[in-house]
């Protein structure tokens, strides 16, 4: 297994740098003088001079990719144009809340749609089968946005139950220590503000999550009915197991394995989908850290947050590959 | 009789298929003794399967359903069993493996794990003695560096390993039954003879009533004390190996006897009976075996034959038994 882990980081190394070549480019695709862009029409000859020296962007591109490459191994991903601050440092809690709302939509999304999925294939052709695919159907054909701005206008403008913007009570702000705000509200024991944050989380996970959810729930299903006929089941049922055993131990590994997969790529998908659902959630998250940057021209933000999100990605990749080994010991690399 | 470990009396099984009901098996009815071998044969689509699926109610269902008969375990009627009981029968008292040892074990569950599972199903033993039974009975069933097996997982083995494992996990809870269906049919002839081997020695030390079933005459000559020839979802003939062999009764025993390899014959094309299996169907008039057979006459069109009770235990479903009393049949297989 440790070896297997370790092959897999070093295969990360070439997609790492492709990563970056991507990223790199971003900046000098931009048609003209990047520095003019970035400045708009109106600057000075002298401004302009003075950001490509502070960019470095009057070195051959391989220079410029190199020292781009050794900030980055250093953790440094530049200065905001806006902000005048460190990227690395200023991007953190964004980062934190993606990971949040994406974590908390992903329980959902697998929570519910892995079970719906075993129950519809135990219980194939009931009612409770019919309704849960019928759902799943509805699901995989429901643009976020539209079931965002109905979660919003049904459970927090008219039955007031749920927030509809931000991650916590604006008026009384955490004092943050991961950004997970969660954890931060369980690390000071303070589960009022725990539960506050919950509530806040509840509808952007469901907005999010509720594709990937129908997704997995169908994926499972059918996964569950294959598996069901092989001998291996029949094998376990020949041994005098109930059905218990046989459905959640024996059917259940083996049909997570194709789903597992579905998993990480839902992940991927919604990551992509951040931008739109933390503008209509009013999440402060990376999606909206970029969002707002691209309207001021801040290229060093653009590139360092889109790096951020491919980066999460590819983790999340790896995480999931490795899951895959633990639960097919038939995969060999 | 006293000794009679299973009973099948008229066990029909059908299946509720979009095309119709299939009655796969058909009115079976046969015994198995105490330490006794008895051997189902026939070709593939005859019905064996089902046959053996049945008596511990294992056919998907839906589409099938045992509608009629009874299956007798130790005088119990397995066929009106709850589903409660049947799970304490199940790898207990009767215990069965399977054709495809390559797909008949978990491949995401070591073999250890798998076995700790049988045993402790049956048996209220501690983690750790079931890991040492495991390793015991892999050893009993020759199984070398049993104690590295139990770690492994099943692709790690070879198809003959692997039968070995589901013998051994069969044979955890010294099952007074064990149903072999096929068991031999996926390996290489080598392996095939090591498994009927250890099969004979179990059937031995241990003195299970093994039901073999096989589409071999060859392994039933090797190991099986009665034989019960299957066609189209009925029994066709029964009785001992050595009257089945040496004197068939049934044209269809005669020819699956003739299609047999023989090791000293000089014959340059192996027989086979022309035509294959036709699907059981529900309501169809005449033997089943009819359209094959080179003895067919009128009759055998338009009725429906019966088992015709031919003494010594013996029974063949053939109007010939009738039309030429006291005849043998024997220019079948002296003919070739
Ligand atoms: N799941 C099923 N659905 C419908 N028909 C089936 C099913 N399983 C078996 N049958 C029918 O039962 C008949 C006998 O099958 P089987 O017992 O597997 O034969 P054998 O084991 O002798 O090769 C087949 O002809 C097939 O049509
Ligand atoms: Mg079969």
């Amino acid at each position: 297994m440790v070896t297997y882990i370790i092959r897999r980081l070093l295969m990360l190394i070439p997609v790492l740098i492709g990563m970056t070549l991507i990223t790199f480019s971003i900046v000098h695709l931009i048609p003209g003088n990047p520095a003019q862009v970035i400045l708009g029409e109106t600057a000075t000859g002298e401004a302009i001079a003075n950001l490509e020296e502070t960019m470095g962007l009057n070195e051959p591109y391989f220079v410029q990719y190199w020292n781009y490459l050794l900030d980055l191994l250093q953790g440094d991903l530049g200065t905001s144009l806006r902000s005048k601050a460190e990227i690395s440092s200023e991007i953190l809690p964004y980062i934190a809340a993606t990971f949040e709302l994406t974590f908390f939509a992903m329980l959902f999304a697998i929570i519910v749609g892995v079970n719906a999925g075993i129950i519809s294939a135990w219980k194939q052709n009931s009612w409770f089968d019919f309704l849960a695919m019928l759902f799943a159907l509805v699901g995989v054909s429901m643009p976020v946005f539209w079931l965002a701005l109905m979660e919003q206008w049904i459970f927090a403008q008219e039955l007031g139950w749920l927030p509809a913007y931000g991650r916590q009570d604006s008026r009384d702000p955490i004092a943050a220590i991961t950004h997970l705000y969660v954890l931060d509200s369980l690390i000071h024991l303070d589960f009022a503000r725990a539960f506050t944050i919950l509530k806040h989380l509840i509808l952007p996970s469901i907005a999010l999550g509720t594709i990937p959810m129908a997704i997995i729930a169908r994926m499972t299903r059918s996964s569950m009915l294959e598996v069901m006929k092989s001998d291996y089941i029949r094998t376990v049922r020949a041994k005098g197991s109930g059905q218990f055993l046989v459905i959640y131990k024996h059917a259940l590994k083996n049909a997570m394995i194709p789903v597992v997969t579905v998993i990480g790529l839902q992940t991927g998908v919604l990551l992509g989908g951040a931008i739109l659902t933390e503008t209509i959630f009013s999440w402060p998250g990376v999606g909206r850290y970029v969002y707002e940057a691209i309207n001021y021209r801040d290229y060093p933000v653009i590139q360092s947050g889109i790096l951020v999100i491919a980066f999460i990605f590819v983790m999340i990749n790896l995480f999931v590959d490795i899951l895959y080994k633990k639960l097919d010991p038939r995969i060999k690399y | 009789m006293e000794d009679v470990i299973l009973e099948l009396s008229g066990l029909s099984t059908h299946f509720f298929t979009d095309q119709g009901e299939i009655p796969a098996v058909d009115k079976v009815s046969f015994r198995v003794h105490k330490g006794e071998v008895v051997g189902v044969v026939g070709e593939s689509g005859s019905g064996k399967s089902v046959t053996s699926l049945s008596i511990l109610q294992l056919i998907p269902s839906p589409p099938g359903k045992i509608v009629s008969g009874s299956i007798r375990y130790k005088g119990e009627d397995l066929a009106k069993a709850t589903e409660k009981r049947m799970k304490r029968i199940r790898g207990n008292e009767i215990s069965m493996i399977f054709q495809e040892p390559m797909t008949s074990l978990n491949p995401v569950f070591t073999i250890g794990n798998q076995m700790r599972e049988a045993i402790r199903i049956h048996q209220k033993i501690s983690k750790k003695a079931a890991t040492e039974k495991a390793i015991q009975m892999l050893k009993l069933v020759g199984i070398p560096r049993a104690e590295d097996i139990v770690n492994e997982y099943p692709h790690q083995l070879s198809g003959g390993m692997r039968q070995r494992v589901m013998i051994a996990m069969a044979m955890s809870s010294d099952p007074s039954l064990l149903i072999a269906d096929e068991p031999t049919t996926a390996l290489d002839v080598t392996i095939q003879a090591q498994i009927l081997d250890l099969m004979k020695k179990i059937n031995k030390e241990e003195h299970t009533s093994i039901l073999l079933i096989t589409h071999d005459l060859g392994v039933v000559a090797d190991i099986c004390d009665r034989v019960v020839v299957m066609y189209a979802g009925q029994v066709v003939e029964k009785g001992t190996t050595r009257e089945i062999l040496k004197d068939p009764q049934h044209p269809y025993t005669q020819g699956l006897i003739r299609s047999l390899p023989k090791l000293h014959g000089r014959e340059e094309k192996l027989y086979s009976i022309p035509g294959t299996v036709a699907r059981p169907k529900k309501d169809r008039v005449g033997c089943r075996f009819a359209p094959r057979c080179e003895f067919a006459f009128e009759r055998c069109f338009k009725e429906n034959p019966e088992l015709y009770q031919l003494g010594d235990g013996r029974e063949s479903r053939c109007f010939l038994h009738t039309e030429k009393k006291g005849e043998r049949l024997e220019d079948a297989t002296t003919n070739t």
